[in-house]
């Protein structure tokens, strides 16, 4: 007896959804499992789909221009520019509280660090936030989340040449949090208008932050907060503060923990569920049975081995960062299905001495054919139903690319659309 | 302003990585729970935080990243560090534990450091620790109560008595107190003479725990039917509290007393072929995951392997799914059900499988109330100092099934369900009675 359906997808981010999402809109019997809480939470929420080339190019205007440029074992080259295109426009679909799906070109937004980033898709939240928007603008922090520092932002995109005035104030948030607060109190604060004490009197959050922010504003039509205005109802949040300020509010695209990230991953898992996906969540795939094909994998709970077994599986483990491509001192592996990983016998060569250099370690991941299926170090498929998708995907390096979340939505709507195609 | 270094001036050290590496053992074994190892896997992402239902309505408590790795940290430089009192308010839901996406033993931090805490830092004179004491031996007090049901449930909920409860031990007068069965699940067994149904391969050992045996017996008897409907011989075993509700009090002690009981009891059920099945999810989350965290007990780890949540075992075993799909249900539990994941099968990935089984069952309907946590935490919302807090966790599950279609709860765990049926007034039920009614004419 096994747990069974056409597709199993292992893995709950960002392009495990999207391939779990892909395969149930094609009418599959998806399931999706994932160990731990995804990479997304550690996002800015923001979905780049390319932002700099390979050598450093950038920022790019149009990113779909730049793909026949690429290197040929870049994911999206053996996808093609078209099915990049047609990926996001399912994530447009599915998402419908992001925009930029109206032209190909990047927009520009600040973070904060005070940078100014090349972006495919951004949160409704971060909109007012735009670089390339000319009206001046007014950044606030509040005193106990020193991740955001507005001032040093607002200096910070000032040097960057913005087209606008920009200033940072610092206040206290009402109700003199601790210094560690959590963003989900602030959140949960600003969402319930909950009751915070000032000057002795018990007063609603949201209602006392106004009071503290209208007399900051000077002429600027547009303001900008740390990423911690509400979670499951950021919209209401912001509507609110909105109508009482007169002005438009936007969210700085967060550090992790990013709550920007948790309503994206919310928001897929919703989608999946509407979808008729099933999912399950907090025990690792550990090992598997097959030979030519993967025929079952083993969850394991406390010991205890649960197979699943389905037609098509799709891999989407993540990289170096969500362990779906891990190391030790003599090789670098892929835990599952033991993919091929290529890499050089000696571990000094997967690194370069500068901080900041073209590290080879970032590219590190399983080689995929055209149908995204892992090769072995002889190039033929390691199994003929087993594809990979995002960041467990060697061929690119995201962090320098910003390319992270285009690869992880192409890759999975690719790799589960061709898996729930073949399972049918 | 900033205070940023300028970069022409940064010049970093040369690694010196072109000599000879012999890795050390920092951590030898040693017989203790020593955590600091893995307090070292814990890169601060701060995951964890964001899944705390405490600290999203308390920024007073420092959350599970300071509870956990920090606090163990800090014990590793100072050998007179004292656990922070605030260990206290953590509700023991751990969520933290299963979110870390670097394997940091959350769960096992925060028992240890709570055991600590209540050893060393507690005053075993104070109202605060009798009152623990007497909540979290749930299993002692409803012992007593069975023998005289009606008169129990009388008294316990009676004003008067209530009153004084809050005034002696802070127990809040405002919780209703479960109502205890006029014939316990086992009173039933053994009135039945046992098993009906007998095989020499298909066997369950079930653990019931306290509540479906003494509260609601309705639950543990679908249990039996069930099992007995896919051809299992079910075992009923001698057994006492799982120790939950003493975990989450720092009573390790207690929580060690009724693990030997019951470690004895099923790894001799496992010796003649059986798989543990719990009904309740704090219970097999606590055979599975707490037990071989905490205790060092002859066949524990064996019990760990064996034990299952019972919905989940008939997932794995049995054609459960394909005789859902053919069924239909009609009559009292033809409802819409509103469907509340308990933190603890949350803990063991088992958030969804109600919502998956019942997707195609005809006659019903099961929708998911989210993910926020009840905020009862078994014992945590008994207390008056927590009250409101816990039932300002609970306030968004209250609201998601306000806004559901059905007026019926439904949900895995025992104190889950006081709470759902505490902040909305609906009936909640166990997904066994609805597998019972849709399987067993």
């Amino acid at each position: 007896m096994a747990i069974e359906s056409d597709v199993l997808v292992i893995g709950g981010g960002l392009a495990g959804l999207s391939s779990a999402i892909s395969a149930a809109r094609e009418g599959a019997d998806v399931r999706l499992v994932t160990y731990k809480q995804s990479t997304l939470r550690q996002a800015s929420g923001l979905i780049d789909v390319l932002g700099y080339t390979p050598d450093g190019e950038g920022p790019l205007t149009d990113p779909y221009s730049a793909i026949p440029e690429l290197p040929d074992e870049h994911p999206y080259r053996l996808l093609g520019e078209d099915t990049v295109r047609e990926a996001m426009s399912m994530f447009d679909e599915v998402v419908d509280t992001y925009r930029g799906g109206h032209t190909d070109t990047n927009a520009l937004l600040p973070t904060y660090g005070g940078t100014v980033k090349p972006t495919a898709r951004y949160p409704d939240g971060a909109a007012a936030g735009l670089a390339s928007d000319d009206r001046d603008l007014l950044l606030v922090g509040f005193e106990a989340m020193p991740d955001f520092d507005a001032p040093h932002v607002a200096a910070h995109l000032e040097a960057a040449g913005v087209p606008f005035d920009v200033r940072g104030e610092t206040i206290q948030f009402p109700g003199d949090l601790q210094d560690d607060a959590k963003v989900t109190r602030y959140a949960k604060l600003l969402e319930k208008n909950g009751p915070v004490e000032v000057r002795g009197r018990e007063r609603g959050a949201r209602d006392a932050l106004v009071e503290r922010l209208n007399p900051l504003i000077e002429d600027e039509k547009r303001v900008g907060l740390p990423a911690v205005l509400g979670d499951a109802d950021a919209a209401g949040v912001r509507a609110a503060l909105e109508a009482e300020l007169g002005v438009e509010v936007f969210e700085v695209p967060a550090t992790p923990p990013s709550l920007p990230g948790v309503r994206l991953e919310d928001r897929l898992f919703e989608a999946f569920d509407e979808a008729g996906g099933n999912f399950e969540s907090g025990n690792p795939v550990v090992s598997f049975d097959g030979q030519n094909r993967v025929e079952t994998v083993y969850v394991d709970k406390q010991s205890a081995r649960i197979p699943y077994s389905a037609d098509q599986f799709v891999l989407a483990t993540g990289g170096l960062v969500g362990k779906g491509v891990e190391s030790d001192r003599e090789h670098v592996y892929e835990p599952i299905f033991d993919c091929h990983v290529e890499h050089s016998e000696d571990r000094y060569d997967w690194f370069d001495e500068a901080v900041f250099g073209d590290h080879p370690f970032a590219g590190f991941g399983v080689d995929p054919d055209t149908e995204l299926r892992p090769l072995d170090s002889g190039g033929s498929p390691e199994f003929e139903n087993l594809r990979a998708a995002g960041s467990v995907l060697g061929g690119h390096d995201f962090a320098a690319e910003k390319s992270g979340s285009g690869v992880s939505i192409a890759t999975g709507y690719h790799a589960g659309r061709l898996a729930a195609q073949e399972a049918q | 302003m900033s205070d940023a270094r300028d970069p022409t001036q940064f010049d970093p050290v040369v690694p010196n990585t072109g000599e000879e590496y012999e890795p050390l053992e920092v951590f030898p074994d040693d017989e203790d729970f020593d955590l600091r190892p893995g307090a070292d896997s814990c890169y601060k992402c701060s995951t964890c935080d964001t899944n705390c239902p405490v600290a999203e309505v308390d920024d007073d408590f420092p959350g599970p990243k300071f509870q956990g790795p920090e606090q163990w940290r800090l014990k590793q430089t100072d050998d007179d560090y004292e656990i922070d009192p605030s260990i206290s308010e953590c509700s023991n839901c751990l969520r933290c534990d299963t979110s870390c996406p670097s394997g940091v033993n959350l769960a096992q931090m925060h028992n240890t450091a709570r055991g600590e805490y209540v050893d060393n830092q507690m005053s075993k004179l104070s109202v605060k620790y009798i009152r623990n004491r007497i909540l979290a031996n749930y299993r002692t007090s409803a012992y007593f109560a069975s023998m005289f049901p009606r008169t129990a449930n009388f008294f316990m909920n009676f004003g008067p008595v209530r009153w004084a409860m809050e005034k002696v031990l802070h127990v809040p007068s405002e919780r209703e107190f479960p109502e205890f069965a006029t014939q316990t699940f086992r009173q039933w067994w053994s009135e039945r003479g046992g098993a009906k149904v007998h095989s020499d391969d298909k066997k369950i050992a079930y653990f019931h725990g306290c509540y479906s045996n003494y509260n609601t017996p309705e639950v543990a008897k679908a249990l039996v039917r069930i099992y007995e409907h896919f051809g299992y011989e079910v075992m009923v075993p001698p057994q006492k509290c799982s120790g939950t509700p003493m975990f989450a009090n720092g009573m390790l002690d207690d929580a060690r007393r009724h693990a030997e009981t019951n470690v004895e009891e099923l790894t001799a059920a496992i010796e003649e072929g059986a798989d543990v099945v719990a009904s309740c999810t704090s219970c097999s989350m606590a055979l599975r995951n707490e037990y071989p965290e905490l205790f060092d007990i002859d066949g524990i780890d064996d019990l760990a392997a064996h034990t299952y949540d019972a919905v989940e075992y008939l997932r794995i075993h049995t054609d459960v799914r394909q005789e859902l799909e053919a069924a239909e249900v009609s009559g009292e539990l033809e409802e819409e059900f509103a469907y509340h994941a308990p933190c603890h099968a949350r803990n063991q990935g088992l958030e969804r499988q109600a919502i998956e089984l019942f997707r195609d069952l005809d006659g019903v309907a099961v929708e998911d109330v989210g993910e926020s946590c009840s905020g009862i935490s078994g014992t945590y919302g008994w207390k008056s100092e927590k009250y409101e807090k816990s039932m300002e966790i609970g306030s968004e599950m209250f609201e998601h099934m306000e806004e559901s279609e059905g007026t019926t709860g439904m949900t895995e765990c025992p104190t889950c369900a006081s709470q759902m049926e505490h902040g909305t007034g609906y009936e909640v039920r166990h997904p066994l009675e609805l597998i019972e009614a849709a399987l067993i004419d």
